[in-house]
């Protein structure tokens, strides 16, 4: 393979790997905290609608972005009505989140497919956009791919390394014990919610926003389903979560690749590959044994006391 | 200061309770619904009533719902049964897919054999192919301790794509003008109407797989051994109850159910496989067996009544230009608000004057 190939493959495997990498690590969040959210889908597709709509009313992406966050957020909010307040079934709320939120950004989008809102342009990187070699493939996108290479740092330090990350992982892990030490565990398994939906709200804008500026339902195809199996491959750890994100954007880079060469595999079969590649992910993860890692209390509401 | 304070029920829930909680979640996701209508400015009041009027205000309402209502019950039943065990089935979607594609395997290849033995022939290719999809999940399940959410779910999007594969490319009808769908069965793989009714006898398919998993939950050892490890895995493996074998055998029971539905579908609502033959049928076959409570009875009531959804979804669709999507937005608000509404069945709430603050106070 020559650079010619190489390079811009590598460029595309980042930009199709930033929305997964948003999601997954907002994913990580919520479920540090003790709560299973399986509503990412639902909550990326409201996410992407919502940035595009802001964007094409304000005339402004980045109020766009913000406000595909809060569509994911609020979107959080409903999981956690359901789970927190009203003590439903975790697993089943989040899938209900996936019904409610592909509907809701057909329901609102369908008006709007094919049309374009204003979104983010790539750039050059000052300086580190004319390095070789790493510049074209890292350094010549736009704002919120360099957003996304300080975000993996700031959620592995809030989580490791701050009061708030330790009674947050605590929440999750050992609630009953987080409670005796003092910790209210709903007000923090609520943040993880909330921040949690708020980047894979992010994710889901990134998508209308800057991988295309164009509206279509479905835009997320799975993305968010592979996000919730990222977390599992990434052993709930940001680190991690950066390899598998782009591991997938690879992928996905190489398929549509393939196909606009014109290959003669049918389409249908090359995008079978991501959905494959995450089923052969969660038993490469599960044969290292690792399974084990998830937080203690992952998916158990906390009874209300009498 | 007043606080709601929340007691948990001492006494159980009498069943006009349980309907009475039922009812107001389903009344309160139509009015939230009802509340969409309008922010798109259209009218909310008369959207739901023309809503209800075509989902179930006519006879020839009724039979489309009651047609639509067997492939959902069909998946629903199926999912239903590994909820039972906790084993959360996702996939009925890409095993009702499957399905479908085993059914028109065995039309297309046999198409001269006489129909009572190509229509069994086509059941049992869906159901080989429908239960393999669910055998993947389970064994990996079993084995590896891989989540069976996420691989039921990729194996959805999958076998939409081997669905698509078949009909875009080696079964493609070279007469439909590069139409994806293949060419229509023959007259033997049809499943037929009953009498002069759209239903076909799928129906009575239904009937009697409805009865035999009751009888089978109710009153076999495997049942209630179903019961027990659903509630509690880790002490159902010690006290020696085939948890690994029940897992198998109720994702490869479910697949396979999901299977039919996807046979009963292509051969006799479409009389060929094509990509539209995917309604959702799987995902709402989810709400149907939460707001059933995973009971097969109450899943016949909830299939005709989803399915009566779709219909009036159908109804407001023309008459409003509301988008189709309108009823997966009602299908996911019935199920958040039930899940909501089900803390009442193990909850109470008092409105009370806080005890702790006037302490402090004092």
């Amino acid at each position: 393979m020559t650079p010619e190939i190489i390079i811009p493959l590598l460029a595309a495997t980042i930009q199709s790997g930033t929305p997964i990498l948003y999601a997954t690590l907002g994913e990580i969040i919520t479920e540090k905290s003790g709560v299973l959210n399986l509503g990412v889908e639902g909550m990326m597709l409201c996410g992407a609608f919502g940035g595009f709509l802001v964007a094409m009313y304000t005339g402004n992406p980045l109020l766009g972005f913000l406000g595909g966050g809060l569509f994911g957020a609020m979107m959080g909010a409903i999981h956690g009505l359901v789970c927190l307040t009203f003590q439903g079934n975790q697993v089943v709320s989040g899938l209900a989140l996936t019904i409610l939120g592909t509907g809701l950004a057909n329901y609102w989008g369908t008006p709007f497919v094919g049309q374009t809102a204003p979104g983010f342009a790539p750039f050059s990187f000052p300086l580190l956009g004319s390095l070789p070699g790493i510049g074209p493939i890292a350094f010549k996108h736009d704002a919120l791919i360099y957003i996304s290479y300080i975000l993996p740092l700031a959620v592995w330090f809030v989580l490791r390394h701050t009061r708030f990350g330790l009674a947050l992982r605590s929440v999750g892990e050992y609630p009953e014990a987080a409670s005796a030490a003092g910790i209210h565990i709903k007000r923090y398994r609520w943040t993880g919610i909330l921040t949690g939906g708020f980047l894979i709200g992010l994710g889901g804008a990134y998508l209308s926003l800057a991988y295309t500026h164009l509206w279509t339902n479905g835009i997320t195809a799975g993305r968010g389903w592979i996000a919730v199996a990222l977390v599992i491959f990434a052993f709930w750890k940001p680190g991690r979560a950066v390899f598998g994100a782009y591991l997938f954007g690879g992928v996905m880079a190489f398929q549509f690749r393939l196909q606009a060469m014109g290959t003669h595999i049918p389409s249908s079969l090359l995008m079978m590959l991501p959905y494959a590649l995450t089923i052969l992910v969660l038993v490469l993860s599960s044969l290292r044994g690792r399974h084990t890692q998830a937080p203690g209390a992952l998916g158990v509401n906390i009874e209300p006391a009498d | 200061m007043l606080d709601i304070r929340v007691h948990t029920r001492q006494a159980p829930l009498p069943w006009w309770g349980s309907c009475l909680i039922l009812f107001s979640a389903v009344f309160f996701s139509l009015a939230m619904s009802a509340g969409l209508l309008a922010l798109q400015g259209k009218p909310p009041l008369e959207g739901m009533l023309l809503f209800l009027q075509s989902g179930f205000g006519s006879s020839w309402a009724i039979e489309d719902c009651l047609a639509k209502a067997v492939p959902i019950f069909l998946c629903s039943l199926g999912v239903a049964i590994t909820f039972r065990l906790q084993i959360w089935n996702i996939g009925a979607e890409g095993q009702y897919a499957l399905g479908a594609v085993g059914a028109t395997w065995a039309a297309l290849t046999f198409p001269n054999l006489p129909g009572y033995l190509l229509l069994p022939c086509m059941l049992m290719s869906a159901t080989v192919l429908g239960g393999l999809w669910g055998l993947i999940p389970a064994l990996l399940k079993i084995k590896l301790q891989v989540n069976e959410i996420i691989v039921t779910l990729m194996l959805n999007y999958i076998g939409i794509l081997v669905l698509e594969y078949m009909v875009y490319g080696p079964w493609k009808d070279p007469s439909s003008f590069g139409m994806p769908m293949t060419p229509e069965f023959s007259a033997a793989g049809i499943v037929g109407f009953i009498g002069e009714t759209r239903l076909n006898w799928g129906l009575f398919l239904c009937l009697g797989i409805g009865i035999l998993v009751t009888i089978f939950l109710k009153y076999t050892r495997y049942g209630f051994a179903l019961k027990a490890c659903g509630e509690n895995p880790r002490a159902a493996r010690y006290a020696r109850l085939p948890y690994n074998g029940l897992v198998v055998m109720v994702l490869v029971f479910s697949g396979a159910l999901a299977g039919w539905a996807g046979f009963l579908e292509a051969s006799s609502s479409l009389n060929r496989l094509e990509p539209s033959i995917m309604a959702g049928y799987g995902y709402t076959a989810i709400v149907v067996a939460w707001l059933a409570r995973l009971n097969p009875l109450a899943i016949a009531i909830a299939s005709f009544l989803l399915a009566g959804l779709r219909v009036g979804v159908e109804g407001i669709q023309l008459d409003l230009q509301v988008p189709a999507a309108f009823g997966g937005v009602m299908e996911g608000l019935i199920l958040l608000t039930i899940l909501a509404g089900s803390f009442f069945q193990h909850y109470t709430l008092s409105l009370k004057q806080s005890h702790t603050s006037e302490k402090t106070n004092q």
